[in-house]
């Protein structure tokens, strides 16, 4: 039976009609950020007597800093989708961060990392940086979808070793002067550019392409992704190679925005991607996630660190809480996962 | 009134054991999983220092009424009496705890503790420290292994040990517990006949201490050689119970497969074509060997053959999800190596699997996303960008044709019934145009309906020159729709019956061979 035969024989296609009568999940986590902005609102009034939100320095800020942990979490929120983890993005920052810049130096620059080699046009630095995120990412690829280790291991001891390589490069020394070429990237408002860019190609790519459909149906099912004939060896290499592409890229925009790289750039960055994944609904046992419930995520873990220093809660109690918000998110997610089973 | 295990262990620790007839008897036990009655009124009645052997077909209900026996599951009705006193087993430890001992198919020892630490897990002898006195453990361990004429050393790993050796320590472990009831679940599967021998030595020996052995097997002669009586089941009925000395072969296979075929079986007689796929030799060490057969475009190849014979395996290789240790798989002549589903599927194979939770559907997600992931490798797909439109309008006149019955495109395929994801999964292959279609169980766990409908479809597309593998279990099925049965036992091709000359007497026959 060939299907040309079948939809043939179809001449009343009433049945599945195509509109998704449920909301999208997003919508649930946008109420929760409409929520929690409005908390931050009205304890500002109470306690700080301004407006937490009428503040366009503040939003301003709170957009910038989201930026970063955004360009990560939508790599991660891929890897997460099929079933896996990546714990190496932030020691990944670190090291795009350290190369990427040496290649950024300006001549005038006392102590350049390689003196032959300054002034060089923008798109050396951030090609070799990109390209050593890649490398990251395919290792990590390759580590788990060849020789069958858990992704937490195969990305931990890439968390581990991409940080020594941040360190060795320069021996632990920071890299500054670099080009205002270079730098350009990280002023004004361009690090949100880069995030709303690279979230919109990837919520386009999960959701219109055959690459976004097969990494659903791997972390679905990646036995039944098999027998589908889904070469699911090759699709784990690619999305591991997109999340430390992105990692990448995360390091040259911190390395921008700061004018300098140091080693221990972009520590627990991986915690706050997982956690802007997570929280904007991506499951951890993979096949469910988007890259919109991301964005969400990470504007609210963005608004809650900035609403606790609006209204000085002490650096402390600011991380334990964090904390709390990121389980309270998972407990929240394994519930709604019960209650839609039938 | 059911007496609680407590009270049980206290009658057994006073040795005031009454004398009842049987040793263990189940009455009037009915067990139903949803949409399955599995037992349906059994008896089972287990006379003390006898073998007891129960003999059926898959899905005979036989392994259900084990587990009941044993504490695993909780009937829905009936009576279970221990030595003429009814009893209420709520789970494995109450069944332990008051003689009954279980050993299953699948072991279930801890590959990484030693021998004794598995025997004597939770009953550790202790030293006046309260730690586990090893030193008495293995002597322990060592006394058993005398009495059972078991040459093992108590200090080694379970995960060193052979199969055969496991086998042998979690009958140790059961003996350990002083049990009054021992059931083996085909503990001979995976034994050499040496091995085999050994074990019915060991069986022979307890049976004399006075204990009743339950055994599961499909092995006709093993039943003639060790067991003293058998009960028959069928279609979660209890068919009877006999002296093993009183009836020959034929007369115990009658007994199984006695039904008669009243399901109506959509078979058309279609044309038969030129061979598609051609298997000479296949071997996959260690599982099957030597497998050849040819499948003509618009026959239906039937495979029969126990749980176990092989059959899921071949298919398996020959869909290249695990690649053959030697042999051809030809397809229109061309020899091709099968290394990959993905390749399988580029020369026109689609594969329907077994177990359509664990290798089929993908359950969070929804219809749409299930049908067309298959199609997906090499249609609908655009610059990478999939067609939504095309795609789902295929998937929906697909869904519409095989008659899924879903609220829509975007319900998430757990919340259908079993029968509508089959045909979704039929759905995602069809939308490949497959030329060789291989179907493992098409419709195991579905209702009557869905069944036929399944049935009507698979004889449609041999009409229309498809290739058919059909592996089933079930007897009705593998004769109603098949033009040729191939049985395997043990991972070897017992047998071709053509359609004409297949009864289920012969195929059983083949398929315990």
């Amino acid at each position: 039976m060939t299907s040309e035969q079948v939809t043939a024989k179809v001449t009343t296609p009433a049945l599945g009609r195509r509109h998704r009568r449920r909301l999208p999940p997003e919508v649930n986590i946008l109420l929760v950020l409409v929520g929690i902005a409005l908390v931050f609102e009205i304890l500002g009034w109470i306690f700080a007597g301004q407006s937490f939100l009428m503040n366009v320095q503040r939003l301003r800020i709170i957009i910038l800093q989201v930026s970063v942990i955004g360009i990560i979490a939508v790599g991660v929120t891929q890897v997460i989708i099929t079933g896996g983890i990546d714990l190496s993005s932030g020691s990944v920052v670190g090291m795009t961060a350290m190369v990427a810049a040496s290649f950024a130096q300006a001549s005038t620059w006392a102590r350049p990392v390689y003196p032959a080699l300054t002034d060089l046009p923008f798109f050396i630095p951030i090609g070799i940086g990109l390209g050593i995120g890649l490398l990251a990412g395919i290792v990590n690829g390759w580590l788990i979808a060849y020789t069958k280790i858990p992704p937490f291991i195969a990305t931990l001891g890439m968390m581990v070793s991409a940080r020594g390589v941040a360190k060795w490069y320069t021996k632990g020394s920071p890299v500054s002067g670099l080009t205002d070429q270079f730098n350009f990237i990280g002023t004004s408002i361009w690090p949100v550019v880069v995030f709303l860019v690279v979230a919109l190609i990837f919520h386009v790519a999960l959701r219109y392409t055959r690459y976004g459909k097969f990494t659903y149906a791997i972390g679905a099912n990646e036995q039944a992704a098999r027998v589908s004939g889904i070469d699911i060896e090759r699709h784990l290499i690619k999305v591991y190679a997109i999340a430390g592409l992105l990692a990448g890229l995360a390091g040259i925009v911190t390395a921008a925005r700061a004018q300098t790289a140091q080693a221990g750039m972009g520590v627990t960055y991986e915690l706050d991607a997982i956690a802007a994944a997570v929280i904007g609904g991506t499951s951890l046992t993979g096949g469910i996630g988007r890259i919109t419930g991301t964005v969400i995520g990470a504007i609210i873990l963005g608004v809650m660190i900035s609403g606790f220093t609006f209204l000085r809660v002490d650096a402390y109690y600011q991380e334990i809480i964090k904390g709390v918000i990121i389980v309270t998110a998972v407990i929240v997610d394994v519930y709604r996962q019960k209650k839609r089973k039938v | 009134m059911a007496v609680s295990p407590s009270t049980m262990a206290a009658v057994r620790a006073s040795g005031a054991i009454p004398q009842a007839e049987y040793l263990l008897n189940a009455e009037n036990v009915r067990k139903e999983f949803p949409g399955v009655l599995a037992l349906d009124n059994v008896q089972f009645r287990l006379k003390r220092g006898t073998v007891h052997a129960l003999m059926g077909e898959n899905g005979a209900g036989k392994s259900t009424l084990m587990k009941i026996l044993a504490g695993i599951y909780i009937p829905d009705q009936g009576d279970v009496y221990l030595k003429g006193i009814p009893i209420r087993l709520k789970s494995p430890l109450d069944a332990l705890e008051n003689g009954i001992a279980m050993i299953h198919q699948e072991l279930n020892l801890m590959p990484f503790m030693t021998v004794a630490e598995n025997i004597w897990i939770r009953r550790e002898p202790k030293n006046a420290f309260g730690f586990v006195d090893h030193g008495k453990m293995y002597e322990m361990t060592t006394e058993l292994f005398q009495r059972l004429n078991i040459a093992l050393d108590p200090e080694s790993q379970v995960r060193d040990l052979s199969v055969a050796n496991r086998q042998m320590v979690e009958i140790a472990k059961a003996v350990s517990y002083e049990s009054d009831v021992l059931i083996m679940d085909e503990p001979t599967s995976a034994l050499t006949e040496r091995e085999v021998a050994h074990l019915f030595e060991i069986i022979r020996s307890l049976r004399e201490q006075g204990i009743g052995i339950v055994y599961i097997t499909h092995k006709m002669n093993e039943l003639f050689e060790i067991a003293d009586e058998f009960s028959v089941f069928r279609d979660g009925r209890y068919i009877g119970t006999h002296a093993s000395t009183d009836v020959t072969r034929d007369d115990i296979i009658k007994m199984m497969v006695g039904r008669e075929i009243t399901q109506m079986f959509p078979k058309e007689e279609v044309p038969i074509g030129d061979v598609v796929l051609s298997v000479k030799d296949l071997s996959l060490k260690n599982v099957f060997r030597n497998v050849s057969f040819d499948v003509r475009a618009g026959e239906i190849l039937g495979v029969a053959g126990l749980v176990g014979s092989g059959r899921s395996n071949v298919a398996e290789t020959i869909f290249g999800v695990t690649p053959a240790t030697s042999g051809t798989i030809e397809i229109k002549g061309k020899a091709i190596k099968m290394n990959s589903p993905t390749q399988a599927i580029s020369h026109g194979m689609a594969f329907i699997t077994e177990d359509r939770k664990e290798t089929g559907c993908l359950l969070i997600l929804d219809v749409l996303e299930n049908m067309q992931i298959a199609v997906l490798q090499d249609r609908f797909v655009k610059y990478g960008f999939v067609q939504e439109k095309g795609i789902t309008e295929a998937c929906e006149a697909m869904s519409a044709t095989l008659r899924v019955k879903t609220p829509n495109m975007e319900e998430r395929v757990e919340n259908l019934s079993g029968g509508n994801q089959q045909k979704v999964l039929i759905g995602r292959w069809l939308l490949t145009n497959p030329k060789i279609l291989i179907l493992d169980e098409p419709t195991r766990g579905i209702d009557v309906g869905a069944k036929a409908e399944i049935h009507r479809l698979v004889s449609q597309l041999a009409k229309q020159g498809v290739a058919v593998i059909m592996i089933s279990s079930e007897m009705p099925e593998v004769l109603g729709m098949s033009d040729r049965i191939m049985v395997m036992h043990e991972g070897r091709v017992t047998g071709f019956l053509d359609r004409a000359e297949a009864t289920q007497v012969k195929v059983m026959e083949l398929a315990s061979k």
